[in-house]
């Protein structure tokens, strides 16, 4: 199982993103590191969205949401003058389960377009709500006066201790999601997803499952924001805007829908393609559109599919 | 007849003005298999979905195992030891056929919120859900992909996934529906294997399955039951061979 081409490419990747800030260093080019530490953080948001929507089938239009969340709890701490993130952190994690434990309560009694509909406008919701929060900057967002505090443990305020407790935390969270998709919990979700009514006939008491999926997605989303928050030493509303859950969306189909891996090429994929082409043409989506409508139609497990021909409903 | 295990009194369900089913009392005995027949649009499916909880009945009482589960949904309702199976195969078409079958093992061994050990390396749920395979005769396609078994094999799988949960009753939804003679004459067989231990409520079309199968047979014409007997006595009895099997035609 160790032996195939997506593993290989996950390792393979594991290994360059740790390598990432070596080679910024000695090239002098600080923008490798900071780049890199972005396409971590959104592998992580990434690799949240397709738990519930690769395997569980939930496909959410509103998972920047949750990163939002996670982003302001740390930038609104932050601005109260509390530091520490032992607090903003769980905080982030704990906002996100909430509101995602509500939201999904909501949306998970609807079906197919109409959960797309619901999770986008609910998103939507937090969006104008963030916007309209004058005390937290509203449109224009909060500066981060400094990044989160570890007592000792670690700096952030230094770019490469925070490039590498990204890279942790993002090997942390695909480990988990391995654990999860294989574990007895993640085999109801992905039943649900293939066939609910069985589910139901077979005993399992589905919607629970579900929404306990959606709500650890959240979780991990929202740390993917207390992460965003201290990349850019900002938040703002356009965080939890739509078309940034539409982002994660394309991530997840671009990478492998339901591979264990596809999110991480994938947002690792999207932001390089949309690095290169927007230094070629202003109008790079022109050229990114088509590729990804390519790779939609050709590869439809995404890009680790094309390489995995042979998986079959297995963990990726 | 002993306490029986099943018992529906008086249950009615219509759609629009139409009655699905129609003021209709039964009572299947533990160890029994019961067949309802009946033609097309009389209603077997619906009560079907009526006994396992997918659909709410108008009226009407449905007791299992001396409980009142009128009410109760279908997780509650298999939770109580009541499997179905579906007409239209449903299973879970991109796991193994033995991940199917586990998944239902799984179900009836308490709560799914475990969320770190590997599933697949559970002994606990492998080794039921093998012998439920084996039980059907599918033992030996237990790791291909359920898409890619035959219409025959699925009908088997879908068997096997009830059987795992261990259930006090089976409630089949036309088992052979769709099978050639060959499919067919096996899916007898496995089902002959579960005669004397398991209680099996049987909805067929298939009259030569059912009178070989069956210990007691109800016919059902528009939701209502017209007769019920021993098969000797349905085969007999004027009122059901002009209704349904003399249009038919049974093979005796």
């Amino acid at each position: 199982m160790l032996r195939r081409p997506a593993t290989i490419v996950v390792i393979a990747l594991f290994v360059l993103l740790a390598l990432v800030p070596v080679v910024s260093e000695w090239t002098e080019v600080p923008f490798y590191t900071d780049f890199g530490r972005r396409m971590m953080i959104l592998a992580i948001a990434a690799l949240s969205l397709n738990l519930i929507m690769g395997y569980g089938g939930m496909i959410s239009f509103g998972h920047a949401a949750y990163v939002g969340i996670g982003a302001y709890a740390v930038g609104i701490c932050a601005h109260h003058g509390i530091y520490s993130g032992f607090i903003q952190w769980p905080l982030a994690v704990a906002g996100s389960a909430v509101v995602a434990l509500i939201f999904g309560a909501i949306s998970l009694r609807t079906r197919g377009v109409y959960f797309i509909m619901i999770t986008l406008a609910l998103a939507q919701m937090m969006f104008f709500l963030f916007v309209s929060l004058d005390k937290y900057g509203g449109d224009d967002g909060l500066p981060l006066v400094q990044p989160s505090e570890f007592a000792e443990l670690i700096d952030l305020s230094d770019k490469t201790s925070l490039y590498y407790l990204v890279f942790v935390l993002l090997v942390l969270c695909f480990w988990i999601c391995r654990r999860l998709v294989n574990s007895r919990f993640g085999m109801v979700i992905q039943g649900a997803r293939s066939n609910e009514a069985r589910m139901e006939a077979l005993g399992y008491p589905t919607l629970r499952y579900r929404l306990t999926a959606f709500v650890i997605a959240g979780m991990m989303a929202g740390l993917a924001g207390a992460l965003l928050a201290n990349h850019t030493d900002f938040v703002n509303p356009d965080m939890m805007h739509w078309t940034r859950s539409g982002d994660l969306i394309i991530m997840v189909l671009l990478g492998g829908m339901g591979s264990l891996a596809g999110p991480i090429v994938g947002a690792v994929v999207f932001l390089a393609l949309e690095e290169v082409l927007a230094g070629v043409t202003e109008y790079w989506m022109l050229i990114f559109g088509p590729f990804l409508v390519l790779v939609v139609l050709f590869a439809r497990g995404g890009l680790l599919g094309f390489l995995d021909r042979r998986r079959e409903g297995r963990d990726g | 007849m002993a306490e029986p295990l099943l018992k529906v009194e008086g249950l009615r369900k219509s759609f629009g003005g139409v009655l699905a089913t129609d003021d209709l009392d039964l009572a299947v005995a533990p160890g029994e298999i019961y067949a309802v027949i009946g033609p097309n649009g009389a209603g077997k499916t619906t009560l079907i979905s009526q006994l396992s909880g997918a659909l709410r009945s108008d009226a009407g009482r449905i007791l299992f195992a001396g409980r009142n589960v009128t009410r109760l949904g279908p997780p509650a309702r298999a939770h109580l030891g009541l499997a179905r199976t579906f007409q239209i195969t449903s299973i879970f078409h991109e796991f193994t056929a033995l991940d199917n079958v586990a998944l239902a093992v799984q179900a009836h061994d308490g709560h799914s919120f475990r969320f770190w050990r590997a599933a697949r390396g559970e002994r606990r749920l492998r080794e039921p859900a093998m012998e439920a395979l084996e039980r059907v005769g599918l033992a030996g396609r237990a790791d291909a992909t359920a898409r890619f078994l035959s219409h025959g094999e699925h009908r088997q799988l879908e068997i096997a996934m009830a059987l795992a949960t261990e259930p006090r009753m089976l409630l089949l939804d036309e088992p052979m529906a769709g099978m050639g003679p060959d499919e067919s004459a096996r899916m007898v067989d496995i089902l002959y294997g579960l005669k004397g231990g398991q209680t099996i409520l049987l909805i067929e079309h298939d009259m030569d399955a059912v009178f070989a199968l069956a210990d007691r047979i109800t016919v059902l014409v528009y939701g209502r039951a017209i007769a019920t007997g021993a098969p000797d006595e349905i085969r007999a009895n004027v009122e059901v061979r002009t209704a349904y099997l003399g249009t038919e035609g049974v093979s005796s």
